[in-house]
């Protein structure tokens, strides 16, 4: 009998690094008052958003995910050749065929890249970093570039004031590699695919929400999930430094947190509200935010990081980070 | 608080709701009374609905999904249903 041959993988994985990208162009609530039935006070009541950033006609989700890519590997200390592999998170390709993640590893010179996209929605992020971690330390891949890149305003009815004023454009990234200790734990992920009317594209295709509905999941199904990965980790709610959810809405994010501090996270954990100034970026939104937190010191190197994200299908996922 | 198995008088329904609706929304349960609606005289949203009735269910044992959520304008209105379905 043949016996194959497997690959010599890695202890263990860790995030080597990260990078981000927004569009130049702000807008705020107030542009968004002007165009539709809404105000600023509302926005920000209901979803704690105070301006978000739209890409340019000519920007593409892909342009956004070579930026953020690259600065990922830069702060990594690594040249693109560094790396084998490139996942692509996201849920807004224009077109199905060609995938993006080939393109972008060729733009950012990560040669013959084992590439593909991947779509769990808002949950994209996580999924693909637990992906990462598993491939690396398997042995398939060396070095994994983990992107979330979404151009969601080509996505969104323009003049639905209930989608129009959340959903932003951007693209946030992390490289992960092999380590001697563990950086990144076991993923937690799931799907509700009974729920999956609840997201979805409306039948001129834009984006729909039932809005409670998804509001009444996400606050109640998600900490749960989060509390699971801390599990799967062995780390406590105490010893969470940050907590990084999917920026869908600032109140679910707060929602999430007041969950998670019953449960003994404390007090002073650092809460992502990327959303405030950034909107709901789906798969790019815990990456932006981990860079933005990171670049304005609220996250330091070795904080211990609890990511979760949940979305369209519904899918979720969460997992614990060592933050690099 | 475990949900409970016997009926809940309306008394005890309404003191129920009047702290649900402190905590979600910071109004004084001496404002939480039947007559009351719930958008136009206590100003609470669509989403802190949401979260009234995800309490609401766990303490009395009810099931108040979001189509019926829509049909409860009034404390009144929440009052009814609670007293009907716990």
């Amino acid at each position: 009998m043949t016996t194959l041959r497997l690959a010599p993988g890695a202890a263990a994985s860790r995030i080597l690094g990260v990078g981000s990208f927004q569009p130049e162009r702000i807008v705020t609530n107030h542009e968004l008052s002007e165009r539709m039935d809404t105000t600023d006070e509302w926005i920000r009541e209901r979803v704690g958003i105070v301006e978000r950033r739209f890409a340019a006609k000519d920007q593409k989700l892909v342009d956004m995910a070579v930026t953020a890519g690259a600065k990922a590997l830069a702060d990594a200390g690594l040249s693109p050749s560094d790396a084998d592999t490139v996942i692509l998170a996201n849920c807004t390709m224009p077109t199905p065929i060609p995938n993006g993640a080939a393109q972008v590893a060729d733009r950012i010179g990560v040669k013959a890249a084992g590439a593909f996209d991947l779509n769990a929605a808002c949950a994209g992020f996580c999924y693909a970093l637990g992906t990462a971690s598993d491939l690396v330390r398997a042995g398939s891949a060396r070095r994994v570039l983990v992107i979330g890149a979404e151009k969601l305003t080509d996505w969104v009815d323009h003049e639905d004031r209930a989608n129009a004023i959340i959903f932003a454009d951007g693209a946030g990234a992390a490289v992960v590699g092999p380590a001697d200790e563990p950086g990144i734990g076991p993923v937690v992920w799931g799907s509700a695919g009974d729920l999956t009317d609840m997201i979805r594209l409306r039948d001129d295709r834009w984006i729909f929400q039932e809005g409670q509905s998804v509001f009444r999941w996400a606050t109640t199904r998600i900490a749960p999930i989060a509390l699971r990965a801390l599990e799967a980790a062995g780390v406590a709610p105490a010893d969470v430094d940050v907590l990084i959810p999917h920026q869908a809405n600032l109140r679910i994010v707060e929602s999430i947190a007041k969950k998670l501090r019953a449960h003994g996270a404390r007090e002073d954990m650092v809460v992502a509200d990327d959303i405030v100034y950034s909107g709901n970026t789906s798969s790019a939104s815990i990456p932006m935010a981990m860079d933005h937190m990171r670049a304005a010191g609220r996250v330091k190197p070795g904080d211990v990081a609890l990511l979760v994200g949940f979305g369209a299908g519904l899918s979720y996922a969460a997992q614990v980070v060592i933050c690099p | 608080m475990q949900p409970m198995s016997e009926k809940f008088s309306d008394e005890q329904i309404l003191e129920g709701l009047g702290e649900i609706v402190e905590e979600v929304a910071g109004v004084s349960p001496d404002d939480v009374t039947a007559d009351k609606s719930f958008v136009d005289d206590l100003d609470i949203d669509s989403l802190s609905m949401v979260e009234i009735a995800v309490q609401a269910e766990d303490r009395f044992g009810v099931k108040i999904p979001d189509d019926e959520l829509a049909n409860l304008k009034t404390v009144g209105d929440a009052l009814k249903y609670v007293s009907a379905h716990s």
